[in-house]
């Protein structure tokens, strides 16, 4: 039976879903001019849900509800960065939203379930919870993708990622049910030692197999990276912006939680699979994203070329490779966050500055914001002395460390080649005249300056001291 | 003499036809829902033969889990087809095409 200390365990979980629900009566009563209310309300919320997850952080990891929740160092970690972006997000958007006649509540409560999601996700102790937690987050996603109604791309962007994503929890779920009928348990603990005693059947492999596919879908790695540019330039950009940062962290929680809380026994078999799937990221990643003309779409191959990066720290399948992932997953997020807040603060009513040419220029116009968008561009290029310089540097390290001097090589040149198109946006942006007639007008929200200032800037001094944050993560990860 | 390789089988095949259907399909997105219904039917067959076979209920609580969520995803999917209708006057998969690269 579940007793109070299990619903202690899951306070910032509870405390959100009944903050959310509070937020959207809130909203049904609250006249429109009232809005700020609420987005301010929201970023408090979510504020306290993560000084609730550090600061109820028990020192060993605790199971509740019978093992289906795990609240471990890894949980609380991917938590406190997760709510972080939302937080970001929502300090971003409001005047993107306003511009649009976005700024509606299902914005914050959709977005705060999706976190919730997230949250379930990286602290599942049982299938069904990583079911669930998933679904929670891609539901929410798809209908905040299609939040923009009267667009034809957010809805075609909207019913592209649906069924993709649909597609995806189905090969996930039939994985599951295969390495159900291997090992006769859906706990994840108990999978563990049923997988190291039933030897390894073709069932259990057949099963993961499957369960990789899904991760890869999530996770945006080739070849089941067709949603994400599309989804990535058909989304209001205030939803893009959540797309590519707290579920990245989530796709890193569900990877660590089914392939090494479950199957880490089998490591020697699923290395293999994701050394693939990150090669074929970097590679088709970083060489279709040379030929992009738009922002978003450039990001979003970009991304899909940070992942084969994550990837390569999962393949080392050890505490280093796992701490080095992590590094990585929360530096992409940090960085997917300024990058697209830095469109948000550009594009106004009638502009979503989404065109690289649309920046021609910007250092004559706004020297300070060309600035942040060259500290993001070097960072997600991998420029020393940035913050993305020593997440890279730490997941081919582990690639070595395990032995596949190949694949880090592959790295290596994949981000000298992804070095081309970074630089091409800093170029067109410090070296291009702007072209007349589109004038570039700051948003005018002093929060937004002020945060968006904050998280690039965040980036150098995370590239400069980066010992904290390491060791944080390599904490969470006992050898 | 029905054995659980022939749920197993059973569950193989729908799975099957309904991935085949998604990319095969090239003309309407409500065929689109119906597959992926299908795809996470078969899933559910797997998960109560598994269950019977082995003697464990936690795989058919599970199922009552993706029958759930299955609903809510066909309600948003729905949701998402009327809004791509208003918008486009076509649920055509092969006219949807607006983003390449």
């Amino acid at each position: 039976m579940p007793n109070l200390n299990d619903i202690l365990i899951m306070l910032p979980e509870l405390y959100l879903v009944a903050a959310a629900c509070l937020l959207l009566l809130l909203d049904a009563f609250m006249k429109p001019e009232q809005r700020s209310l609420l987005h301010w309300l929201s970023i408090a919320v979510v504020l306290v849900a993560i000084y609730l997850v550090i600061s109820g952080q028990p020192e060993q990891p605790v199971r509740a509800f019978g093992g289906m929740f795990v609240r471990d160092g890894v949980a609380e970690i991917l938590k406190t960065f997760a709510l972080l972006c939302v937080a970001l997000v929502f300090v971003y958007s409001r005047s993107y939203l306003a511009d649009r006649k976005l700024y509606v509540g299902e914005f914050y409560t959709l977005m705060i379930f999706a976190v919730i999601g997230v949250m379930l996700l990286v602290s599942a102790g049982n299938l069904i919870t990583v079911y669930l937690g998933l679904e929670l987050l891609t539901l929410s996603s798809y209908a905040l993708v299609a939040l923009n109604r009267d667009s034809k791309l957010s809805s075609e962007a909207a019913v592209k990622y649906f069924v993709l994503g649909a597609l995806a929890s189905g090969m996930l779920l039939y994985g599951m049910s295969m390495v159900y009928g291997a090992t006769a348990t859906l706990d994840l603990a108990t999978l563990h030692g049923a997988a190291a005693h039933t030897g390894v059947p073709n069932l259990l492999l057949f099963g993961m197999i499957f369960m990789i596919i899904g991760i890869g879908f999530k996770l945006g790695a080739a070849p089941f990276h067709m949603w994400i540019p599309d989804v990535y330039q058909g989304a209001p950009t205030a939803v893009t912006i959540f797309i590519g940062s707290a579920p990245k962290l989530a796709a890193f929680g569900m990877a660590y939680r089914l392939l090494e809380a479950g199957l880490g026994d089998l490591s020697a078999h699923w290395q293999q699979m994701l050394a693939a799937l990150a090669v074929l990221s970097l590679a088709i990643g970083n060489l279709v994203a040379i030929v992009q003309t738009n922002l978003k779409r450039l990001l979003a191959y970009s991304t899909i070329s940070h992942m084969g990066y994550l990837l390569l720290g999962l393949v080392n399948a050890g505490p280093e490779g796992y701490a080095s992932a992590l590094f990585y997953a929360i530096s992409y997020a940090l960085m997917g966050t300024a990058a697209f807040g830095v469109i948000m603060a550009l594009a106004r009513a009638g502009f979503e500055c989404e065109e690289i040419d649309d920046l021609k220029g910007l250092n004559q116009r706004s020297p300070w914001m060309a600035f942040l968008m060259m500290l993001v561009m070097f960072s997600l290029a991998g420029v020393p002395p940035l913050f993305g310089f020593f997440a890279k540097f730490l997941v081919l390290q582990s690639a070595i460390h395990a032995g596949m001097l190949w694949l880090a090589i592959v790295g290596a040149v994949f981000a000298i080649i992804g070095l081309y198109y970074y630089l091409r946006v800093v170029k067109v942006m410090y070296f291009d005249a702007p072209v007349e007639g589109t004038e570039i007008k700051l948003q005018q929200d002093p929060a937004l300056r002020l945060v968006l200032s904050l998280n690039a800037l965040t980036l150098l001094v995370l590239g400069l001291a980066w010992g904290p944050l390491l060791g944080w993560c390599k904490s969470v990860f006992p050898g | 003499m029905i054995t659980l390789s022939h749920f197993i089988v059973l569950g193989a095949v729908l799975f099957c036809i309904a991935v085949a259907s998604l990319f095969i399909n090239r003309k309407n997105v409500i065929v689109l829902l119906m597959s992926i219904e299908l795809m996470l039917l078969a899933v559910n067959i797997n998960f109560v033969a598994f269950s019977r076979f082995l003697g464990d209920v936690a795989g058919q609580v599970f199922v009552f889990f993706i029958l759930t969520v299955a609903a809510a995803e066909t309600a948003i999917g729905l949701a998402i087809l009327v809004l791509l209708f208003r918008n486009r006057s076509t649920i055509n998969i092969a006219e949807i095409d607006s983003m390449k690269g």
